[in-house]
């Protein structure tokens, strides 16, 4: 992996784009265009999450749409039922994370090897998506929250400042807080991978035989990076409902899981910087292919993530992260490598 | 053998089916030891190692680590109470740089601080300073086999087990090899598996002999190497 966005420098730069953005694209951009970017953003936290336990802790999950579901679901349940967004919230991140550390428990500790783990997140996520399409009818409800079945939970309320649920969030505040809370799982996660945990669990990704000999369990540090990428997931499930004050079913869909391992692919796995523009780009092209009628939108889709998977293999991030290598002295880049955990 | 076992082997056996790989095994090693496995291909010197570090669990027997019952402990556990592994094939971190492979180790128990000054400590000792920030993937195989053993060492261990760490080496690696076994000794205990006579003559002073899963003979390296039994058993001859 090429060490640059690796160093302090480069995560300055990241933050600064991201204030840039926060502040410039309300300025530039009108209401619609506002209510759309919300949700990219809402996708990059989720692709941040498959990023990080897949290209950090080599946990290959087909299902990572089971928690983006259940923190959609654990918000609108939440929200309706105590009538204010600060515990849905919370719930949001914290129902999906303690699911993936009951269902890593058992993959981990019952040393299920790499391609069943992907066959049973899979599952999970078919399982989650069928069970919450079989709940229509009134007598399914949690509190006063109705399921809804395969028409999903319509008019979930909305995020509002905490302790006063009169007070709901803006379209402009909401994206405000979803730029925020994208920074703060970034920011997070870099520290995290930085922190003698992140290190030994990308240790463990390179060689869990070595690790164990060093004396570290690895079913341990899975188990925690597998949940903390659950939650992460869960918070952008919230986000999701949130926008659309509606959660579905569909969240749980297999396209929506294989969509992130997409975002994940096409940005650049073992990096955190790429699965954010792998979600921005894949979700901006599916808007704009999704407003003309000339060609199937799918198609279009598929050609280029075709030529991607041919083109760039390794990823768009590393891919360019590489050709800047070429061009800046190689005595600059020795100071840096030493950080090669810590990816942008 | 004097003094308190470090590491104690009672009546070990482990068995594949209907094939007794390790049978009824004693073995045990003191404090500060340095004692070599040798056997021919076959006579389960491997298996003995891998029940010793916790990668397969004897049928029957017990083994001790200072006391503590080891027998069904797994390979993590047994690190942690200090017993530093190298395996007979290099396990290292191949996507991490060389540095990065030692810190690791390091950090278990000790500060950051702290696992850098011994980074830096191994890095010279073993002569890898040079190519501290090189990825290990890309090491050559003799360079590979020295940055696990830095990461044993870093990993600060009272007993450590090397597996055929001459394998692979050229002539000038293998002598520098046993001049570092014989180094670490001076502080720690080691077990070293070899099939490599040339190089248990430049390290050894206590051998044992393995042989269709049990103990041929264990004595010193000279009364080994002169031993009929031994000769026969390299040559290919039936055991005695």
């Amino acid at each position: 992996m090429s060490p640059l966005f690796t160093g302090r420098a480069g995560f300055a730069l990241v933050i600064a784009a991201g204030v840039i953005v926060t502040i410039a694209l309300p300025l530039i951009d009108g209401m619609f265009g506002l209510v759309q970017a919300t949700v990219f953003i809402a996708m990059a936290v989720l692709a941040l999450s498959l990023g990080f336990i897949w290209g950090f802790g080599g946990i290959m999950c087909f299902g990572q749409s089971a928690f983006f579901g259940l923190g959609g679901y654990a918000y609108a349940i939440a929200a309706i039922d105590f009538g204010g967004s600060s515990w849905a919230v919370l719930l949001a991140i914290a129902v999906p994370a303690a699911f993936a550390a009951m269902l890593g428990y058992f993959m981990f500790y019952g040393r299920i090897s790499d391609a069943y783990m992907g066959v049973i997140t899979l599952t999970v996520a078919v399982i989650l998506y069928n069970v919450m399409n079989s709940t229509s009818g009134s007598q399914y409800h949690i509190g006063a929250a109705e399921l809804g079945g395969f028409n999903g939970m319509p008019s979930v309320p909305p995020i509002n400042l905490p302790g006063d649920p009169s007070a709901a969030l803006s379209p402009l505040q909401f994206f405000i807080l979803s730029m925020i809370l994208l920074m703060a799982v970034y920011t997070g996660l870099r520290l995290l991978l930085a922190s003698r945990f992140g290190r030994v669990l990308v240790a463990i990704r390179e060689n869990e035989t070595r690790a164990m000999l060093l004396g570290y369990d690895p079913r341990f540090y899975k188990l925690v990076a597998f949940a903390i990428g659950g939650g992460i997931a869960g918070l952008s499930g919230c986000l999701f409902t949130n926008w659309g004050g509606f959660i579905s079913p569909t969240a749980f869909s297999l396209a929506q899981s294989a969509q992130i391992i997409i975002f994940v692919l096409l940005g650049g796995i073992g990096t955190l910087l790429g699965p954010i523009m792998g979600a921005v780009a894949i979700e901006y092209l599916i808007t704009l292919t999704g407003t003309q009628h000339r060609f199937d939108a799918n198609l279009i889709l598929g050609v280029i993530l075709l030529g991607f998977v041919l083109l760039v293999p390794q990823g768009v991030v590393p891919a360019i992260a590489a050709q800047l290598a070429r061009v800046i002295p190689a005595r600059r880049r020795a100071g840096a490598s030493s950080q090669t955990v810590t990816a942008p | 053998m004097s003094g308190t076992a470090l590491l104690q082997a009672s009546g070990v056996s482990k068995r594949f089916g209907g094939v007794t790989a390790v049978d009824t095994v004693d073995f045990s090693l003191a404090e500060g030891e340095l004692r070599c496995l040798i056997g021919p291909n076959g006579a389960g010197k491997s298996t003995f190692f891998k029940l010793l570090t916790g990668q397969l669990a004897p049928s029957t027997g017990t083994i001790k680590f200072r006391g503590h019952d080891v027998t069904h402990a797994k390979t993590h556990e047994i690190a942690r109470l200090g017993v530093g592994i190298k395996t007979q094939i290099p396990n290292v971190f191949n996507g991490l740089i060389v540095r990065e492979n030692l810190y690791v180790s390091a950090i278990r128990i000790n500060k950051p601080a702290r696992a850098r000054a011994i980074v830096d400590e191994v890095l010279a000792r073993l002569a890898l300073t040079d190519i501290a920030d090189r990825l290990v993937g890309v090491l050559a195989h003799g360079q590979r086999q020295w940055v696990e053993i830095g990461a044993v060492l870093a990993q600060e261990p009272d007993l450590i087990l090397l597996d055929e760490p001459a394998a692979g080496m050229t002539h000038e690696e293998v002598a520098r090899t046993a001049q570092l076994i014989r180094e670490i000794n001076r502080t720690k205990a080691l077990i070293v598996v070899e099939h490599d006579m040339q190089f248990i003559r430049m390290i050894a002073k206590q051998v044992t002999v393995f042989n269709q899963g049990r103990i041929l003979v264990e004595d010193n390296v000279e009364h080994v190497l002169a031993n009929q039994a031994v000769r026969d058993v390299y040559l290919g001859k039936r055991a005695a």
